[in-house]
């Protein structure tokens, strides 16, 4: 059995990580239940905030200011795939839109990886962020205890546009139901975009933070866009409370038992979906029958 | 007329040279050459495999297959570096072609490699189903490419069923000439039992006696190989193993593992991991202060591993290597290779690279020294098991299994302060001979099947 600091050890760890996947999936969700499009170039979007990132640290030498590069640079991709591709999709069938972002997904990498190469590039912990925490029987790198609580932040601006704004009140009522959006006066297009493009921000703002942590890679989206549609299937889908949930939910499942058997780790994820969707398949927060 | 070129060869030389300099002698008696060898061939040796529809034309096909995506893919795309840099040196009759295979003259057995490459995407499926294409359509008579070794063992049993040279680029794993060793298979680079036996020693002297050691594994037959050879190594010198972690290939964060590793209470890291999962693993093992009171081993040294970590993270790291640039400093050949590869590609090679180059010279050799490319020839050939001069010194096949006998590197991460260029990371610390690393053949139960 493992001992109780190891425990408490990956409960944090697991919770930090979840947290991450918790962001990443509600950008996907919101675009999924405002826009009904299920965005697989989202992992897409994520490496591209990662290398706007790398690109402004490279200028300016600030990381605080890669985070932005990384936020913009991911926005304006997103605004452009919306504006020429996607939008032409909303009224096609689902896999039409899975294959088209699907698509787009894999141009922007292979484009990445003709201009960066396949070697990883180097984004540092910025100086703020090194050294360790101890608390108790705990130690966490500081970096990651910072990205929490930035992650934290993006959730609760997300939480507070989508809950305590008009522009918020609109895309949850365009969530419900379209059409009447629309025909109460609202252009619901430019709505769309707006919350592509914020869709889109999510994942880079979620790619820049967690550079530091990783290899960025043409290819670094991929495992989370693979992980980000099991938290939303586990949370209920076009759910933000859900993807929220969902994501601290997978964090945990993974690094638990990980603690036993790391290589289930991941299986215990698929299998801990694939359960739900038997027992309640609208999942944790969906609501029953939605599209 | 093949045979005859060689018998005259040594007596004739100047001679010869002489009508090389005719460059309409030379046209001339390249095409009358190939046309004869071809009728030779084709009436000398029954039909197998792709022989001989495969060398029907004026070109022979080489299919390279490698991960272009996924934690290997930098890797991968050294290794087609490597190959076209083999290729054009091949086809141009280079002097360096030369120095590997002295019977070369313009291509292989006259004929100009022609070659296509597939992304294998680190997947032992998706690796038979784009080989098969190289041989089917293809008519390839030549197999190349791999980082994994779950994939060179897929690749390489398909080969042997087909009949067709298959050639591991990056293969760590034991199994690979050992139980899933295959007639048609030759592995050129160090393996996890090479690495291990040149690399424990040094460590010991380096790090001290009684070290506790904790493992990170990718979990798949490359990972357990060198584990179990690191463990066999380190214990027998006195050193324990208090830990052992085994995450897949393409995990992105190794908390979970580090965590546990953290907690074992060992002093000496071994990093197994390799391409970005190696990159990844290490940079968060530092940041989770593990590198602060443990020291990190990487007994199998990924290419790049070096320029995506950094110098201040590398040094006093220690690994093996198969080649690294330096070498060019004291061998001629490796200087060549070096050079021409900056020259093409505006940097340094990576051992991924070399061991590519290298297969391709081995390989062409073999043939040209075989006179044919008719398979089973051209096994027996290598089976030979002759000295060959190359850019890491003297090598040789061992005909029971199938390996190369060749000297493993170990290597040490530079100070920055003492690194002469960015390019300079390691110091060579010790070029280990062949002859005294190889593991007895029967110990990891290779039985190679029939050539024909």
């Amino acid at each position: 059995m493992p001992s109780l600091p190891l425990f408490l050890s990956q409960l944090f760890n697991g919770l930090a990580t979840g947290l991450l996947l918790s962001l990443i999936s509600a950008g996907l969700t919101i675009i999924y239940g405002t826009l009904g499009v299920l965005n697989l170039a989202h992992g897409a979007l994520f490496m591209v905030g990662a290398y706007a990132g790398f690109m402004a640290l490279q200028w300016t030498g600030s990381f605080v200011i890669a985070i932005f590069g990384g936020m913009i640079g991911s926005l304006l991709v997103g605004l452009v795939m919306e504006r020429v591709i996607v939008r032409f999709y909303y009224q096609r069938p689902p896999e039409d839109q899975i294959l088209v972002t699907f698509g787009i997904g894999i141009v922007i990498t292979e484009l990445v990886r003709l201009s960066f190469g396949g070697i990883s590039k180097p984004v540092p912990i910025p100086s703020w962020g090194e050294g360790i925490t101890r608390m108790g029987f705990l130690f966490y790198p500081n970096y990651r205890i910072e990205m929490m609580v930035f992650v934290a932040i993006a959730l609760l601006a997300l939480y507070l546009l989508l809950y305590r704004t008009r522009l918020g009140m609109i895309v949850r009522a365009g969530i419900e139901d379209s059409l009447m959006v629309n025909m109460l006066g609202i252009n619901v297009y430019r709505i769309f975009l707006l919350v592509f493009g914020i869709g889109a921000m999510t994942a880079g703002f979620a790619g820049i933070v967690t550079s530091p942590i990783l290899a960025v890679t043409p290819d670094m989206g991929e495992v989370f866009l693979v992980q980000s549609f099991v938290v939303i299937v586990i949370g209920g889908v076009g759910s933000f409370p859900g993807a929220i949930i969902g994501g601290i939910i997978a964090g945990e499942i993974v690094s638990l038992t990980s603690m036993f058997s790391p290589a289930y780790s991941q299986v215990m994820l698929f299998a801990v979906m694939a359960v739900l969707l038997a027992v309640r398949p609208q999942g944790l927060f969906g609501i029953e029958g939605r599209e | 007329m093949n045979n005859d070129d060689d018998q005259k060869n040594p007596k004739n030389g100047i001679d010869r040279r002489d009508f090389l300099k005719l460059s309409a002698g030379v046209a001339g008696g390249m095409m009358l050459s190939g046309g004869v060898s071809q009728l030779a061939q084709a009436a000398d040796y029954p039909a197998i495999g792709n022989y001989p529809v495969g060398i029907k034309g004026s070109s022979v096909f080489m299919g390279i297959a490698v991960p272009r995506t996924g934690p290997y893919s930098a890797q991968g795309e050294d290794e087609i570096k490597g190959y076209l840099l083999a290729i054009d040196h091949i086809n141009k009759g280079s002097s360096l072609a030369r120095a590997y295979s002295p019977n070369s003259h313009k291509g292989v057995m006259g004929k100009k490699i022609e070659y296509g490459i597939a992304d294998n995407q680190t997947k032992p499926n998706v690796a038979v189903q784009a080989i098969s294409k190289f041989i089917s359509e293809h008519k390839a008579m030549m197999i190349t490419g791999s980082v994994s070794s779950a994939v060179a063992i897929a690749a390489g049993k398909l080969c042997d069923r087909e009949r067709t040279i298959y050639l591991p680029a990056i293969s760590g794993s034991n199994a690979t000439t050992g139980k899933d060793c295959q007639r048609y298979s030759f592995r050129a680079c160090h393996f996890a039992y090479t690495s291990a036996k040149a690399l424990a020693p040094v460590i010991k002297n380096a790090l001290g006696a009684g070290k506790k050691v904790a493992y990170l594994t990718p979990d798949y037959t490359y990972g357990h190989s060198v584990y179990n050879s690191m463990k066999q190594f380190t214990e027998a010198q006195g050193w324990s193993t208090v830990n052992n972690q085994l995450p897949p290939l393409g995990t992105s964060d190794f908390s979970t593992y580090l965590l546990n590793i953290a907690n074992s209470g060992a002093d000496v890291l071994v990093n197994i991991c390799f391409g970005r999962d190696a990159v990844i693993s290490t940079k968060q093992a530092k940041q989770f202060g593990l590198l602060d009171k443990m020291t990190l081993v990487m007994p199998y040294m990924a290419p790049f591993f070096e320029e995506e970590v950094g110098a201040d993270l590398l040094q006093g790291v220690y690994g093996t290597t198969e080649f690294w640039w330096t070498l060019a400093e004291k061998n001629p050949m490796a200087k060549e290779f070096v050079a021409d590869f900056e020259k093409k590609n505006g940097r340094k090679p990576g051992w991924s690279a070399h061991i590519a180059f290298l297969q391709t010279m081995l390989w062409a050799r073999a043939v040209e020294s075989a006179h044919t490319f008719h398979p089973p020839t051209v096994v027996a050939e290598y089976e030979k098991g002759n000295k060959i001069t190359t850019d890491i010194g003297d090598v040789s096949w061992r005909a029971a299994d199938h390996q190369l006998e060749r000297p493993v590197f170990v290597i040490r991460g530079k100070k920055p302060s003492a690194m002469r260029n960015k390019a300079d990371f390691y110091d060579v610390v010790e070029a280990v001979p062949g002859a005294d690393v190889m593991p007895p053949i029967e110990l990891f139960g290779c039985k190679l099947g029939s050539a024909t």
